[in-house]
């Protein structure tokens, strides 16, 4: 009896265990979030040691038929064709993460929510009824419910790292919503606002990067979106005090995720 | 504890001996536009010639006139960094057939060089004595801090100017550096000479001064020396009135003040990682991709975050205004409860690297001031 039980675990192990399947969308982006799962190279092997990447377009022609264990949705949603197919996304996933600020905040393509996108597409088309665009360009989570959402422009490799070996280790992913000047500080680097001057989003952005800008002495853009608890308008009354004008104040906050809504509502203070 | 001279060119040769003992040496020098501490390979590397201004939210890195090697304060960075690094893997374990094969890394023998730290000032004797007290003196030793602590070599200086944010007199932690080093400096630079008063603080301080060209101090260089951290004393315009503290602050924990504060902070916890005695940290548990190896990490960590308090069912601390009354509250009173000490030294780096230049002085004042 003993050895019959000893026997069928065996063969149990031996039977081949179905790797979770992961399938890439896009929809309105530049496609350099995705790219940053290219960018993982060696590791990309380790992770296909894990997971079935199953439709993954930039990297392979092969797709494979859903449903799909984990989703990576890339991009905003501007068009009536994409609201619709965003639900069919959702419909073949059983866990479905946002990667990049076009799908967490709408992108840089959502400066358009503060303007009349019809004047747009007279401006820049020459045939406009061929056009068929949204008023607004807005996040995934607007349109589905979203499990769990990868902030960066783009985003940060070892990141989507992290959240790729957290699904498959039944883990919670070490992804932090405190500032910028964390990494900064950690990493020692001096900080450029106490010590040029303005301007860093830093102080109201979300870490992520490992504080790249700074690390090159260029101020935060901010490609993170807002921290927890941002003060965006104690930040920026700082900054009037030092001569910083309202226009670039509107500048600085009209970025990659402008339609984030502390961004947002920063912006719009500044607006003439 | 014995008195030397010597002359500024033979600070090189201190270095060198120090070095010579097989000491990892860490000095101030001026990089990224900033004094900072780093490996330093004599004397050529210290900040000569420069100095910083410093003020509500503001560093400037300035060139003097001399060449003046100490005339400058409290940089961005502390020698907590050495001591307490903000990023330390802790604990490594592999998936075995057995169960777990584990390894904590605090328990391994150091590998690297003792650390000397070169040109620390007093306020940060008095953090350096505080983290101590902390990590080594109560009921759990930290064995990752106790692991580099171990054997430093401390040469400590006398500030002979104040900074634009500095209220060490207040906190009774400078400007004279009192304990806590094996030789203390300091430097004299006027029309006739530039040199260093050297005061012993222990053997091997007096040990490595016998290498090294040095007379006796003579009465008029001590008298010098006094005068000089006299004059450092005189020149620091931030107070806090320390008497009674700790009540007035729990006295008053609904104070206007902390709500008006709690406006301008920005939450972004950079007083916190440049205060030389915040000791907070988190943890954090890594995996391999297959699930073999997991790794825990040790990172700085701050009270401003709302993870920090966070709790099943949410952060405890979730407003603005109870983050920032807890870290000034920790500081000037539950840390007296806590640790016998106040939790702040005066260094000033928290006025001067809040991005938005909140005082801690003046908090304290204006909740002083008018208690509720």
């Amino acid at each position: 009896m003993a050895t019959k039980n000893k026997k069928s675990v065996k063969a149990a192990a031996q039977k081949k265990i179905r790797k979770p399947k992961l399938a890439v969308w896009k929809f309105s982006s530049c496609d350099g979030c995705q790219l940053s799962l290219l960018d993982c190279e060696d590791e990309l092997l380790t992770v296909a040691e894990y997971i079935e990447i199953a439709n993954f377009p930039e990297a392979s022609r092969r797709v494979i038929k859903g449903p799909y264990d984990i989703s990576l949705v890339e991009g905003s949603i501007t068009t009536p064709h994409d609201a619709e197919r965003i639900h069919q996304v959702r419909r073949q996933s059983k866990f479905l993460v946002t990667i990049g600020a076009c799908a967490t905040a709408g992108g840089i393509q959502a400066l358009r929510n503060f303007k009349d996108v019809k004047k747009f597409i007279s401006a820049v088309y020459a045939n406009p009824k061929f056009i068929e665009t949204l008023n607004k360009s807005t996040p995934i989570a607007d349109h589905v419910f979203v499990d769990f959402e990868l902030r960066g422009c783009p985003v940060n490799k070892y990141q989507l790292l992290e959240v790729i070996n957290a699904y498959l280790n039944g883990r919670k992913p070490n992804t932090p919503s405190y500032s910028v000047c964390v990494e900064c500080k950690r990493r020692g680097i001096t900080c450029g606002l106490v010590a040029h001057g303005p301007t860093c989003l830093g102080p109201v952005t979300q870490a992520g990067c490992d504080a790249l800008c700074p690390s090159y002495h260029r101020g935060c853009f901010g490609c993170f979106g807002p921290k927890e608890t941002p003060n965006t308008s104690a930040l920026c009354a700082y900054w009037q005090t030092l001569g910083v004008k309202d226009e670039e104040l509107l500048r600085l906050f009209r970025g990659f995720n402008a339609y984030a809504e502390a961004f947002r509502k920063e912006s719009e203070a500044h607006e003439n | 504890m014995k008195i030397f001279v010597f002359e500024c060119a033979e600070l090189d040769n201190l270095i060198a001996a120090i070095k010579r003992r097989r000491f990892k040496v860490i000095g101030p020098t001026v990089s990224d536009s900033a004094i900072i501490y780093a490996e330093i390979a004599g004397a050529s590397d210290l900040p000569i010639g420069w100095t910083d201004e410093q003020a509500n939210g503001s560093y400037r890195l300035k060139r003097r006139d001399d060449n003046a090697v100490f005339a400058w304060n409290a940089g961005p960075q502390s020698w907590k960094k050495f001591l307490f690094p903000p990023v330390q893997k802790i604990f490594i374990t592999n998936k075995s057939t057995k169960g777990f094969d584990s390894q904590n890394l605090g328990e391994q023998t150091p590998g690297e060089s003792r650390y000397a730290f070169f040109g620390v000032r007093s306020c940060e004797l008095n953090a350096i004595a505080i983290q101590d007290k902390i990590f080594l003196e109560g009921p759990y030793i930290d064995p990752l801090y106790r692991q580099k602590r171990a054997g430093i070599f401390i040469v400590a200086v006398n500030c002979s100017q104040a900074g634009g944010t500095c209220f060490c007199d207040s906190m009774q932690t400078g400007p004279k550096a009192v304990s806590g080093f094996d030789i203390a400096l300091t430097e004299i630079l006027d029309d006739k000479r530039h040199c260093f008063v050297a005061e012993t603080g222990t053997a091997a301080g007096e040990e490595i001064l016998a290498s090294i060209k040095c007379t006796k101090a003579a009465d008029e260089d001590i008298t010098e020396a006094k005068r000089i951290t006299d004059r450092t004393r005189v020149q620091i315009h931030r107070k806090v009135d320390t008497a009674d503290l700790k009540n007035v602050l729990y006295q008053n924990s609904e104070h206007p003040r902390w709500e008006h504060t709690a406006e301008l902070c920005l939450t972004c916890a950079n007083c916190t990682m440049v205060c030389p005695t915040c000791f907070c940290t988190t943890v954090e548990d890594v995996t391999d991709i297959g699930g073999k190896q997991a790794e825990r990490i040790r990172k700085w960590d701050s009270c401003f975050m709302l993870d920090f308090s966070y709790i099943h069912g949410g952060s405890v601390r979730a407003s603005v205004k109870s983050r920032y009354r807890q870290w000034v509250t920790h500081k000037f009173a539950s840390w007296l409860d806590q640790f016998g000490t106040f939790g702040c030294v005066g260094c000033g780096r928290c006025i001067t690297w809040c991005p938005v230049g909140i005082d801690i002085t003046e908090e304290v004042k204006a909740i002083r001031e008018k208690q509720t």
